[in-house]
C-alpha cells in the first residue's frame, strides 16, 4: 500500500512592509489592529499597490526552485466571507501563477529525491480571529487585522512523496532555501501553515487543512497513512474529503463537508495590472543553497556528510558552525552536531538564543584540555539553562571555576597529585576489583575508572586515569 | 482669494444633497473658495460617505479620496455630499436608500443617475462645480437630463483611490458643470497620475478648450441612431452634428456591430465585479454592526439583506451566478470577449475619424417611476456603456430640447484624447450659443 503525498505550503514573506501597503510587518509583539491603514483594512475606496520587494522575494524562491516564470502573472480574487477576511475576498494569483514547473532535492527514503514543484504564486494574508471565554466553545470572537495584507507565497508540490518523513524531509530543506535566500523567518509564530494531500494508491485523495507547524505535518500525515489503511483492511472505502488537523491530540477529524464546498468564483483583480517580470529573473543573483553549503563544509572544513547534512539543514545553525569551527573544525562539528543540537531541542531553545562567542570559549576549554568533555557537557548545560531563564550566562571559564570542574593535574613526581591520590583510594576501597584484575579479569579495571571518576567529580581526565591506575596496578600497591 | 470659509446653505428643493458642510473650508489655490459638490461615492475625511446605502450610514473615512486632496490643494470649499442610485447602480438617482433627486427642469421627472445629486446641484445653481462618476454613463445620462455638461475621462486618467468601487475596471472620476470651460477647468485640478491607483496614468490635464475643429473628422455610428432612440432626440442630435460640419468638421457615417453584446457585456461585467465589491458590507467594520450573538454567517446575511436595497441585491446575485464554477465561462468569459470586440470596433473607427457623435441617451428625463422593470432602464445605457468598456473619454453637452427637456450631444475620443472631446464639445456649445 503506497502512500502518496503532496504538500501545498503558504509562507509568509519576511518584507518590511505589507503585500498591498506601507503598513509594517512587525506587529507580533504589539497590539491588536495597530498595523492597518484604508488599504489593508479593506476600506471602501482604498485600492491595492504591490510591494516590489515582495515580488522579488518571490522570484528568488521560483528562481531556487528552479521554476518557469511566465511572461505575465495575473492577480485574482478567491470570494468568500469571513470575518477575519476584510474585503470579503483575498487577493491571490489562480490560473496565471508567478512561477510554474520546478523542483526541489531532498534526502528521500531512498537516497536523494527529486520533488517537482507544480507552481509558486503570491497572496495576502487574511486577519486573525482571536476567541474569547474558552477554547472550547468560545463566548466570543474579536478580529485583528494586523496580520492582514502581509505577503505569503504558496508553493504547490506535486504528489512526489511518499511518507510522512519524507514530507517532513522536504519541508525541513524547503524552510532551510527559503531562509537561505533571506525571504522567510521561520522562528516567527504562524509563518508557515501547510496544506497537505494524502492517499494511499488506488483510493480518493483526503485533504488536511491548515497544518502550523513542521512537526505537525508528519504527525497528521501519520495518523492518515494509519487511518486510511486501517479503513482499506476493514474493507472500507476512503471518502474524498477534507479533514483538519486536531494540533493538541495528533489526529485529524472530518470537517463539515459544507463547510468546505465553497466556489471561489475567482476572477482577475481588476485594481491591479497583470505582472510582467519574467526578465526580472535574470538579473536575480542567488545566495549558497543548502546543498552548496553542505558541499563547502565538506571540502572546507573536511566534515562528515552526516554532519555537513545536519549543520547546513537550518541557515542559522549553518551561520552558527562557521563562527565556532575555528581551528578545530571537526571537534566544533561534533559538539554542534551531536551535543549542542540535542541540548537545544530538549529545551525547546533555538541556535539563535546561544552566542557564538560563548560556546567558542567552551571549545577552547575542551581542546586545550582545561576540562574534560563530560564536564564540558555539563558546563554546556548549565550555560543553557542560564540562557533560557534570562538570555544571558557567565562566561564559560567563570562557570568552569565556580563549579570547580577544572581538570586535575595527574603526573607529580611525588605521587601526590589528586588523581593519583584517589586512584590509590579507589584500590585500597576495592580489594576485590584488584584481585580480579591481577587474576587477569582487565574488566575490573573499568569499574576502578569510574570510581576514581566518581571520587575526582569528572575533573580526571579519563586517559589520566587510566594510566594512573595501570601504573599503580603493576606496582602491586 | 486667501483661506477661509463659506456658508452654504442652499435650497435644495430637489434633494440633490445627502448632507451639506457650512461652513466649509477652502484653501489657497485656482478654485480658491468656489463650492464643490462631491458625489457621494468619493471618500471625504470626517464628512459622511454612504454610496446612497443604508448599509453605509453613519460611515465616515478616515482618509480623502485621491481627488479630494487634489481639490483641497487647489483650494476648493467641500460644500456636500450628493445623492446618487445606491453604490452607482441606477440611471435615475430612484434608487437612493435617501429618497429620489428631483429633475430641476422638471421637477416630476428623474435627473438621471447614478450622479444624479451632483447634475442636479449644479442644474438648480447650487454650485457651479460637481464631482460624478461613470460606470456606465453615469455621468454623461444625468448632464443630458439635467441640461449641464459632463465629461468621463479615459480610464486612469483620474485617480479611483477613495471611490468607493462598483465596478472598478469601468468606473472613472470625472468633471460636472453648467459649461465646457468649467468641466475643463475642474478636469485640470482632478487629472495626473497617482501612485496609489496602479491603474492610474501619468498623463496630466492641463488644456484650455478651443472651438477650433477645422479638419476635424467625426464619426457617426449609425447604431447610435437605431432601435430604441426617440426620433425627436436623433433628429436634434443630428442638428447639433450639422453645426459641428458647419464650423468645419468632416462627418462620417459608419457602422458599430459590437453594439449588439455591448449592453450585455457591460452589465455582466459591472455586476461580476459589483459582487465582489460589496462583499466587504458585513457589518463588521463599518455601517450599522452585525448582530454579534448570531453565528457569523447569519449575522452577515441578516445585515446584507436589510442594509442593501433591491437593485443592488439584485445586481449581486446577478454577479455572484455570473461568476460562479461552471458558469463562468458562459458569462463573465464571453463578457470580457465582447469587451474586446468593442475595443477593436473603436480602433478600427479611430483609424478613419477623430472622434465619434451621437446622442448621449436615447430619450429625454424619463418620469419616476416610467422605467419601473429593471431590463427596459438598463436598456437606458446602450449609448453611454461602449466608451466604459474601452476606457476612452467621452462628453455629454446639451445639444437642444425636445418638448421642453434638454437633450445630451455625446462625443467619444480616443485614448487619453480628453483634450479633444473638449475642444468638439466647446465648438459645439460655442456654436450653438455665439
Amino acid at each position: 500500500m503506497n502512500v502518496i503525498v503532496g504538500l501545498e505550503i503558504h509562507c509568509q514573506l519576511d518584507t518590511k512592509t505589507k503585500l498591498f501597503c506601507g503598513c509594517s510587518t512587525d506587529y507580533r509583539t504589539d497590539g491588536p489592529n495597530t498595523h492597518v491603514c484604508p488599504v489593508c483594512l479593506g476600506l471602501p475606496g482604498s485600492l491595492p499597490v504591490l510591494n516590489r520587494k515582495a515580488v522579488e522575494y518571490a522570484l528568488r524562491v521560483a528562481k531556487a526552485l528552479h521554476c518557469t516564470v511566465p511572461e505575465e502573472s495575473v492577480f485574482a480574487r478567491k470570494n468568500y466571507f469571513y470575518p477575519d477576511l476584510d474585503k470579503g475576498f483575498q487577493i491571490t494569483q489562480y490560473d496565471k501563477p508567478l512561477a510554474v514547473s520546478g523542483y526541489l532535492d531532498i534526502e528521500g527514503d531512498e537516497g536523494e529525491k527529486r520533488v517537482r514543484i507544480t507552481r509558486v504564486h503570491m497572496e495576502e494574508d487574511p486577519g486573525r480571529l482571536v476567541h474569547k471565554g474558552g477554547t472550547d466553545r468560545p463566548r466570543y470572537s474579536l478580529v485583528d487585522y494586523n496580520r492582514a495584507g502581509i505577503p505569503l507565497i504558496e508553493i504547490v508540490t506535486e504528489p512526489d512523496l511518499r511518507s510522512p518523513k519524507e514530507a517532513r524531509r522536504f519541508l525541513n530543506k524547503l524552510r532551510a532555501t527559503l531562509e537561505y535566500l533571506g525571504v522567510f523567518d521561520s522562528e516567527k509564530e504562524g509563518s508557515l501553515r501547510v496544506d497537505a494531500n494524502i492517499s494511499i494508491e488506488g483510493s480518493e485523495r483526503v485533504e488536511i487543512k491548515n497544518i502550523t507547524s513542521y512537526k505537525g505535518v508528519e504527525k497528521a500525515l501519520t495518523f492518515e497513512v494509519t487511518r486510511q489503511k486501517n479503513a482499506l483492511r476493514r474493507g472500507q472505502k476512503i471518502v474524498r474529503e477534507t479533514r483538519h488537523f486536531v494540533e493538541a491530540r495528533g489526529v485529524t477529524t472530518s470537517a463539515r463537508s459544507k463547510e468546505m464546498e465553497q466556489d471561489y468564483r475567482y476572477f482577475p483583480e481588476p485594481d491591479l495590472c497583470p505582472l510582467r517580470v519574467a526578465d526580472w529573473v535574470d538579473g536575480i543573483v542567488l545566495p549558497e543553497l543548502p546543498d552548496a553549503r553542505r558541499q563547502r563544509f565538506m571540502d572546507q572544513y573536511g566534515l562528515s556528510l552526516i554532519h555537513a547534512r545536519t549543520l547546513t539543514g537550518d541557515l542559522r545553525l549553518a551561520e552558527f558552525y562557521e563562527k565556532v569551527a575555528g581551528t578545530d573544525p571537526a571537534l566544533a562539528a561534533t559538539w554542534v552536531a551531536d551535543t549542542l543540537l540535542g541540548e537545544l531541542n530538549y529545551r525547546d531553545m533555538s541556535i539563535s538564543s546561544v552566542p557564538p562567542d560563548v560556546f567558542s570559549g567552551l571549545l577552547s576549554l575542551v581542546r586545550a584540555r582545561v576540562i574534560t568533555d563530560r564536564n564540558g557537557v555539563d558546563v554546556l548545560r548549565v550555560l543553557l539553562d542560564e540562557l533560557k531563564e534570562k538570555g544571558t550566562c557567565e562566561s564559560p571559564e567563570a562557570c568552569v571555576e565556580r563549579l570547580g570542574l577544572r581538570a586535575l593535574p595527574a603526573d607529580s613526581a611525588g605521587g601526590d597529585d589528586p588523581v593519583t591520590k584517589a586512584a590509590r583510594e579507589a584500590l585500597a576501597e576495592n580489594p576485590r576489583a584488584v584481585e580480579d584484575y591481577q587474576n587477569g579479569r582487565k574488566e575490573a579495571l573499568n569499574f576502578l575508572v569510574g570510581q576514581v571518576m566518581r571520587k575526582t567529580r569528572g575533573c580526571a581526565k579519563p586517559a589520566d586515569v587510566n594510566r594512573v591506575l595501570v601504573s599503580l596496578l603493576g606496582k602491586g600497591a | 482669494m486667501a483661506e477661509g470659509t463659506l456658508t452654504f446653505s442652499p435650497d435644495d428643493r430637489y434633494n440633490a444633497f445627502l448632507r451639506t458642510v457650512s461652513p466649509a473650508r477652502y484653501g489657497e489655490g485656482r478654485l480658491s473658495g468656489v463650492p464643490v459638490a462631491v458625489k457621494d461615492n468619493i471618500s471625504t475625511a470626517g464628512i459622511e460617505t454612504t454610496c446612497g446605502s443604508r448599509i453605509l450610514s453613519g460611515y465616515v473615512p478616515p482618509y480623502d479620496a485621491t481627488v479630494i486632496t487634489l481639490l483641497k490643494k487647489a483650494g476648493a470649499a467641500i460644500v456636500g455630499k450628493t445623492n446618487m442610485d445606491e453604490f452607482g447602480m441606477g440611471s435615475t438617482t430612484e434608487n437612493s436608500a435617501f429618497g429620489p433627486t428631483k429633475n430641476p427642469r422638471d421637477e416630476t421627472r428623474v435627473p438621471g443617475g447614478s450622479s444624479g445629486g451632483s447634475a442636479a446641484a449644479v442644474a438648480a445653481g447650487l454650485v457651479p462645480l460637481a464631482l460624478g462618476t461613470d460606470t456606465g454613463g453615469s455621468i454623461r445620462c444625468p448632464a443630458a437630463f439635467c441640461g449641464i455638461v459632463g465629461l468621463k475621462p479615459t480610464y486612469g486618467r483620474v485617480s479611483r483611490y477613495g471611490l468607493v468601487a462598483y465596478a472598478n475596471s469601468l468606473e472613472q472620476i470625472g468633471p460636472m458643470a453648467a459649461d465646457v470651460a468649467h468641466v475643463s477647468l475642474l478636469m485640470s485640478v482632478i487629472a495626473g497620475h497617482d501612485p496609489k491607483d496602479s491603474t492610474s496614468l501619468d498623463a496630466p490635464y492641463a488644456h484650455t478648450p478651443s472651438p477650433d475643429i477645422r479638419g476635424t473628422r467625426i464619426g457617426v455610428p449609425e447604431e447610435f441612431f437605431g432601435e430604441g432612440v426617440d426620433p425627436r432626440v436623433a433628429s436634434v442630435v443630428w442638428d447639433a452634428i450639422s453645426l459641428l460640419e458647419r464650423k468645419g468638421a468632416e462627418i462620417v457615417t459608419c457602422r458599430m456591430p459590437s453594439m449588439a453584446y455591448a449592453l450585455a457585456a457591460y452589465y455582466v461585467t459591472c455586476m461580476s465585479e459589483a459582487s465582489s465589491n460589496l462583499a466587504r458590507y458585513d457589518g463588521v467594520r463599518y455601517g450599522p454592526p452585525a448582530d454579534v450573538r448570531k453565528p457569523w454567517h447569519e449575522a452577515f446575511q441578516e445585515r446584507r439583506r436589510e442594509g442593501f436595497g433591491l437593485e443592488v441585491r439584485r445586481r449581486i446575485m446577478i454577479g455572484t451566478f455570473s461568476l460562479s464554477s461552471g458558469y463562468y465561462g458562459k458569462y463573465y468569459a464571453k463578457a470580457q470577449a465582447a469587451r474586446q470586440n468593442v475595443r477593436k470596433d473603436f480602433r478600427r473607427l479611430f483609424a478613419e475619424v477623430d472622434v465619434i457623435a451621437g446622442p448621449t441617451m436615447p430619450t429625454v428625463a424619463f418620469r419616476f417611476g416610467e422605467k419601473s422593470d429593471p431590463l427596459s432602464m438598463y436598456l437606458s445605457d446602450i449609448l453611454t456603456v461602449p466608451a466604459n468598456l474601452a476606457g476612452i473619454p467621452a462628453i455629454s453637452v446639451p445639444c437642444g430640447k425636445v418638448e421642453g427637456l434638454p437633450v445630451g450631444l455625446q462625443i467619444m475620443g480616443r485614448w487619453l484624447e480628453d483634450e479633444r472631446v473638449i475642444d468638439v464639445a466647446y465648438a459645439y456649445e460655442q456654436g450653438a450659443n455665439p
